[in-house]
């Protein structure tokens, strides 16, 4: 028998929430270990369904040495026994086994949240997989998702994709293989256009952010998609309250550095500095008015209006409108 | 003393509340009785703060007093001294602690309503704050407060009669007892007499509670209350620059916010503590766990009733703050006008003199009416925080 390329870590650790990625990483272990050895089956097991006689059954060698893949599922919820026995494993691993421990970081017992520092001391392979929040750190998946496909993408037509497709991994990742089998691979934003249509998300801070500044056109067609994707109104108002009294609050402070004025305005600075840019143009006057008009639109959204989605855009029109008050 | 010794200022309804006790006994004696003297169902209206329950309460003492001969509500009986102390059994009173009164807890006061009197004498009903009725509950309450058993007795008390507090059809079924504003000197006499307030702070009390009793009594007793009002109060002159809107406005919000939590904290922790207790928290030994099962539903409706409660509390400090600042404008249009009638706040006669002088009547109308629109979004479950930042920015602006 040839020795194998590639050994498979006998030991390895999934950690984090995200979904997609720990699927990779489960599917990238069978791949090693059945490039080791065809033959190797998968088991999955929840740990909470397990007891240790039963995990020391599945992690010990078989009479012909076929290899074998187990996989651990949502060992944060794992008790004192199971995860002693793990640990126990952990030091000395049997020989053709490759044990996959997910685990989320988290988990409520004292054990379960040690279980991650504990395998990495007995030197498991950890995979990370985090969830992904930041719009950067989802640009550059979609940017591999399609390096992976073997295609190229465009600033444009990533920027263009993730407005159209959401925030979900799963369907960027689909969405962005897809379209590398769709065109020659080299996908501009017309490409992207030709598929994707519409908004996946927008939130009311994005109605907000647009209306504090006075754009009415971009500030109009997000509230539209809003209320087509069914954000809750009261979310909207609320976003739009918060928006105009951050600049109010803001501008009443005068300029000033960011840094030192967070702390009295009671909040972070990126929003103090972000506040400051959509202060330009704002008068007294004019913020005065604003207020008045989200307060009132507080209630109306609340049940006194006939119809709320009318008291927003009617809302919407009166704060730019307040936004030129001289 | 009398059970009317409390509800001060009011010889009118007094007088009408007693003659029907002394109707009511004479019914309960079986002797012939003046028709219409005594009802079976009440409607107690009048201004915050005039003492709608406290007449309530007093009448219901007055109807179930058992003193041989004498009027009625002697204060001494036994019945009399239960009624006033919230613990006769023949008295019910609903006093909604939450935003609304819900037509579950209507419904069971309508069975209970209809038993007999354990004493013989009435079975009484007091619905404090039926304006917090539900349109559900009023409908509930309906039937019976127009058709009680015999010997059953319904006292709602409200703000006012108007459609808006408490709907037609419970009114049309009620007799009205309308209670005035009490005069400033009843009010500094009955805190001396019942809270041993110094002469002095009693009469400056009375002087600026706008003629609420409760108020009065708490300003004269708790020195953090008069903070609060003396912080209130000095809004209006603080608002200069546009950068004053939001340290004053947060000063109200937050005073509320704190309010409702010192008010409540400790009643909600041992409330939280007896509720686990009683579903069997802590126990050891075999069927605890299964004892336990429903606690986590009872603990969230536990939590749900006092998050109501909290919101109730920070709404009425709230209004209180701005029913404070509503009286101080209306001292600067009257100081303005030249009228000679008396200020809602007299300590404060200076201030209104300043405001006067530097406003118009017009701009001081639109302060007045911004915090009569702040009271009335209050109610209509606005933030309360985007409400009085809207408030004091049109305070600021006039």
């Amino acid at each position: 028998m040839s020795a194998p390329a590639v050994t498979p870590d006998p030991l390895q650790l999934v950690l984090g929430e995200e979904e997609l990625l720990v699927e990779r990483a489960v599917r990238a272990a069978l791949d090693t270990a059945r490039a080791a050895d065809p033959q190797a089956d998968l088991s999955r097991v929840r740990v909470t369904e397990l007891t240790p006689p039963e995990l020391a059954e599945l992690l010990s060698p078989s009479l012909f040495a076929e290899g074998r893949v187990v996989v651990l599922e949502a060992a944060q919820e794992a008790g004192k026994e199971i995860a002693e026995a793990v640990v126990a494993y952990a030091k000395q691993p049997a020989d053709g086994i490759v044990l996959v421990v997910q685990h989320t970081g988290g988990g409520r017992s004292k054990v379960a949240k040690e279980l991650p520092a504990a395998l990495r001391k007995a030197g498991a392979a950890v995979v990370e997989c985090a969830k992904i929040t930041k719009p950067g750190d989802r640009d550059a998946f979609v940017r591999e998702e399609v390096r992976r496909a073997g295609g190229k993408i465009e600033p444009a037509a990533l920027a263009a994709l993730v407005e159209a497709v959401g925030s979900d991994l799963r369907e960027l990742a689909a969405a962005a293989a897809q379209l590398v089998a769709d065109t020659d691979g080299r996908i501009t934003e017309a490409e992207v256009r030709r598929y994707h249509q519409g908004k996946a998300e927008v939130t009311g801070f994005a109605v907000a952010d647009k209306t504090v500044v006075g754009d009415l056109p971009g500030a109009l067609e997000a509230l539209r998609w809003a209320m087509q994707l069914g954000v809750a109104h009261v979310l909207v108002a609320d976003a739009l309250a918060e928006g105009v009294r951050t600049v109010a609050k803001v501008a009443s402070a005068g300029r000033g550095d960011p840094f030192r004025m967070a702390g009295d305005l009671g909040m972070p600075p990126w929003k103090v500095k972000r506040a400051q840019g959509q202060a330009r143009g704002w008068t007294p006057a004019g913020l005065a008015e604003a207020m008045q008009v989200v307060a009132g639109l507080n209630a109306e959204v609340k049940g006194m209006a006939a119809d709320p989605e009318y008291a927003l855009e009617r809302a919407v029109l009166r704060i730019v409108r307040a936004h030129e008050l001289p | 003393m009398t059970v009317w010794a409390d509800v001060v200022g009011q010889p009118d309804a007094v007088q009408v509340l007693s003659t029907a006790a002394e109707a009511a006994a004479d019914l309960v004696a079986g002797k012939p009785t003046t028709p219409g003297a005594m009802t079976h169902a009440w409607l107690f209206t009048g201004p915050p703060g005039s003492g709608r329950s406290t007449a309530a309460k007093a009448f219901a003492a007055a109807l179930q007093c058992v003193a041989p001969g004498g009027p009625r509500g002697c204060g001494d009986c036994a019945a009399c001294r239960t009624v006033l102390a919230g613990t006769h059994a023949d008295v019910r009173v609903v006093v909604p602690e939450g935003l609304s009164i819900s037509v579950a807890e209507m419904r069971a006061l309508v069975q209970l309503a209809a038993r007999r009197p354990t004493t013989g004498r009435w079975q009484i009903v007091i619905v404090e704050d039926a304006d917090r009725l539900t349109e559900g509950a009023a409908n509930a309450l309906l039937k019976a407060v127009e058709e009680p058993p015999d010997r059953t007795v319904f006292l709602l008390c409200a703000p006012s009669d108007h459609p808006e507090d408490v709907s037609v059809t419970i009114r049309s079924r009620c007799r009205s007892i309308a209670l005035r504003t009490p005069p400033a000197a009843a009010i500094a006499e009955v805190l001396e007499r019942r809270d041993g307030v110094e002469p002095q702070l009693a009469g400056w009390a009375a002087s600026v509670c706008g003629g609420h009793i409760g108020r009065a009594r708490r300003l004269s007793t708790d020195q953090a209350a008069r903070e609060r009002r003396e912080s209130v109060l000095a809004i209006p002159l603080a608002l200069r620059r546009f950068s004053d809107i939001f340290p004053n406005a947060d000063t109200l919000v937050k005073a509320a916010e704190a309010e409702a939590v010192t008010a409540n904290e400790s009643r909600n922790a041992s409330e939280t503590e007896a509720l686990k207790t009683a579903m069997g928290a802590g126990g050891t030994g075999k069927g605890t766990a299964s004892a336990t099962r429903g606690a986590a539903g009872a603990l969230k409706e536990l939590e749900r009733r006092q998050k109501s409660r909290a919101t109730r509390t920070q709404r009425d400090s709230l209004d209180l703050a701005l029913v404070d600042l509503m009286g101080f404008y209306r001292d600067v249009l009257v100081t303005k006008s030249g009228a000679e009638v008396a200020l809602n706040h007299p300590d404060r006669a200076a201030d209104a003199t300043t405001a006067a002088a530097s406003w118009t009547a017009e701009s001081t109308l639109r302060r007045l009416e911004a915090v009569l629109s702040c009271r009335d979004a209050l109610q209509q479950n606005v933030k309360p925080r985007i409400a009085i930042e809207a408030m004091v920015t049109a305070l600021h602006r006039g």
